[in-house]
């Protein structure tokens, strides 16, 4: 425990160590309010709601979130550090874990500081708080989904541009995984319920009904075993390649 | 406290170690020796639990390194090849993280990380970052990190590569100091240094152990070992080896020339000491020169008969 809290310590801090912290909270602050106000319309609805900025949170983290999980395992690897952390007293998991909510709680830091928009809406009008709270809960979980397949991904190579791209193309397809575009090699001949599966995979179908105000246990434990489930996984990787 | 029993390691058809076994006791310093290629730094990486074996078995103070892994990495110090550390973070920043992870904390880690920084000799360059560090500080940053927890069993791979001569007088200094009650195993490809702080040696090559002694027993493996040497003019060289071969218990002589001087090595039957004999024969020799001794083995003339008699 002490080992995964000093990892989780360690990570944390090399993300402010470079200028990789303040370019990405900048670019997401950027991104997310102009997305919010051009393409969202937040004024043109006239509703007292972050509808509009939680719509493209998806889409945000398509590419945001690879490019924080990137680094977790390639840069180890590539720098040769990855010998010295793995013979130090701590279990590949313990690392895993380490890693994951260090990036995580980045993702915390970017999410807090996007909450003069919360505080915008509250002056203009009358929101629903419980919804926009579920739907910051909703898009942190969303996002350590996104971090948990980047670190599988970064697990499997040296190289961070491949993890990046890899991480990003495979994060589009699980959050298409209800849309036409996914569903469309599948439509001709596989059952419904193949296809309602699929549906069900999908990060966006997921988070929409998260941000319409519906919390269902279900999304929750959806978001919270796709984290466990590539999480495994990447300890899988990390024990099978670390040498490599 | 390390014990290896028929440790190997296969990388598809390539055996990188093969069944080796060995132990090193409290109290020594084992030299570990062989080309590049051989196997040491993947025995050390099984040790330290990098690498999981193929067959055999390997135990850290009891603690099997397949089995009991965080038992073992806790009582070992291990400074991989390259000293590998995070760039980005401060001497001081690395070391609390390595203290972190220990599960040192609080007055504990400062007083252990003061003890480790104070023996490396890092105090200068503590808050700079790692890679705006020397080759020379980055390595004494990696042993600082492998010593923090004061561990039983230190495991350097080639800690004193890419040192210059004082650095590596300095590092060379520190393991006999810290060695008293240790067991360590050093890789190097420096065959003084197993001289200067060794107890023990053990060559090997192609996965295999090819010799497993003290350094003096291996330098006595030199066939020149205990040979009596006469410098003498070089015209005059060839008479002399004529006239010395046939003292009795002389089995070889050969000139190894020395510009306008030459130097005349003899050679004797195993354990027959020939030096009185030499000298007092070749007093009064019209080829005498003052200068005769006996000449120790080279290191390196037995590393290299022991590993090209392999291949």
């Amino acid at each position: 425990m002490g080992a995964t809290i000093a990892i989780a310590r360690r990570e944390f801090a090399a993300y402010f160590a470079t200028p990789l912290a303040s370019v990405f909270l900048c670019i997401f602050l950027a991104l997310a309010g102009a997305l919010t106000f051009y393409l969202g319309n937040f004024f043109e609805r006239g509703r007292a709601d972050l509808q509009a900025f939680f719509t493209f949170h998806p889409w945000l983290y398509l590419f945001l979130i690879p490019a924080i999980a990137m680094r977790l395992w390639a840069e180890e690897r590539r720098s040769g550090t990855i010998e010295l952390l793995l013979t130090l007293p701590v279990s590949t998991a313990a690392a895993v874990i380490g890693k994951f909510v260090a990036a995580w709680a980045f993702c915390g830091v970017a999410l807090i500081l996007t909450v003069p928009l919360w505080i915008t809406v509250t002056w203009l009008g009358n929101p629903d708080h419980g919804v926009i709270l579920a739907s910051y809960l909703g898009s942190w979980l969303m996002a350590g989904a996104f971090l948990a397949v980047g670190q599988a991904v970064s697990a499997l190579t040296k190289n961070q541009v491949i993890a990046f791209v890899i991480a990003a193309a495979v994060c589009f397809v699980i959050t298409l995984a209800g849309s036409p575009l996914v569903q469309a090699p599948f439509s001709g001949w596989a059952p419904a319920s193949v296809l309602e599966a699929l549906t069900n995979l999908s990060f966006l179908t997921r988070f929409q009904a998260v941000t319409r105000g519906v919390i269902d246990a279900t999304d929750l434990v959806y978001f919270a075993s796709v984290i466990g489930t590539f999480l495994v996984a990447t300890v899988a990787i990390v024990d099978h390649k670390k040498a490599d | 406290m390390i014990v290896l029993n028929e440790l190997s390691k296969r990388f598809g058809i390539i055996r990188a170690v093969d069944r080796v076994s060995f132990t090193v006791n409290r109290g020594e310093v084992l030299g570990f020796l062989g080309p590049n290629g051989a196997g040491k730094s993947t025995t050390m990486k099984m040790l330290a639990g990098f690498l999981t074996p193929s067959g055999g078995s390997a135990s850290i103070c009891g603690h099997d390194v397949v089995a009991q892994p965080i038992q073992a990495k806790q009582r070992l110090g291990y400074l991989p090849e390259g000293a590998p550390a995070y760039p980005d973070m401060t001497a001081r920043g690395f070391l609390m993280f390595i203290a972190g992870v220990r599960g040192l904390s609080g007055r504990e880690a400062t007083q252990r990380i003061g003890w480790a920084v104070e023996r490396t000799q890092l105090t200068r360059v503590l808050d700079q970052p790692i890679d705006t560090l020397s080759k020379g500080f980055k390595r004494r940053v990696g042993l600082a990190q492998a010593i923090l927890h004061d561990p039983d069993v230190l495991i350097l791979d080639e800690p004193t590569d890419g040192l210059d001569p004082n650095q590596k007088h300095e590092v060379r200094g520190l393991i006999r100091d810290i060695a008293g009650d240790k067991a360590i195993i050093i890789s190097t490809h420096i065959l003084e240094e197993v001289e200067a702080v060794c107890s023990r040696a053990i060559v090997i090559a192609r996965g295999r152990v090819l010799a497993d002694d003290t350094p003096d027993a291996l330098v006595a493996q030199d066939p020149d070992h205990g040979a009596v040497c006469l410098t003498v003019d070089a015209a005059v060289a060839e008479t002399a080896i004529q006239a010395l071969a046939t003292l009795p218990g002389v089995i070889a002589a050969r000139i190894e020339p020395r510009g306008p001087r030459a130097l005349v090595l003899v050679r004797s039957e195993p354990g027959v000491p020939i030096v009185d004999a030499v000298r007092e024969f070749a007093t009064g020799q019209p080829w005498d020169s003052a200068d005769h001794g006996t000449v120790r083995g080279r290191l390196d003339q037995v590393f290299r008969t022991i590993t090209t008699d392999a291949a």
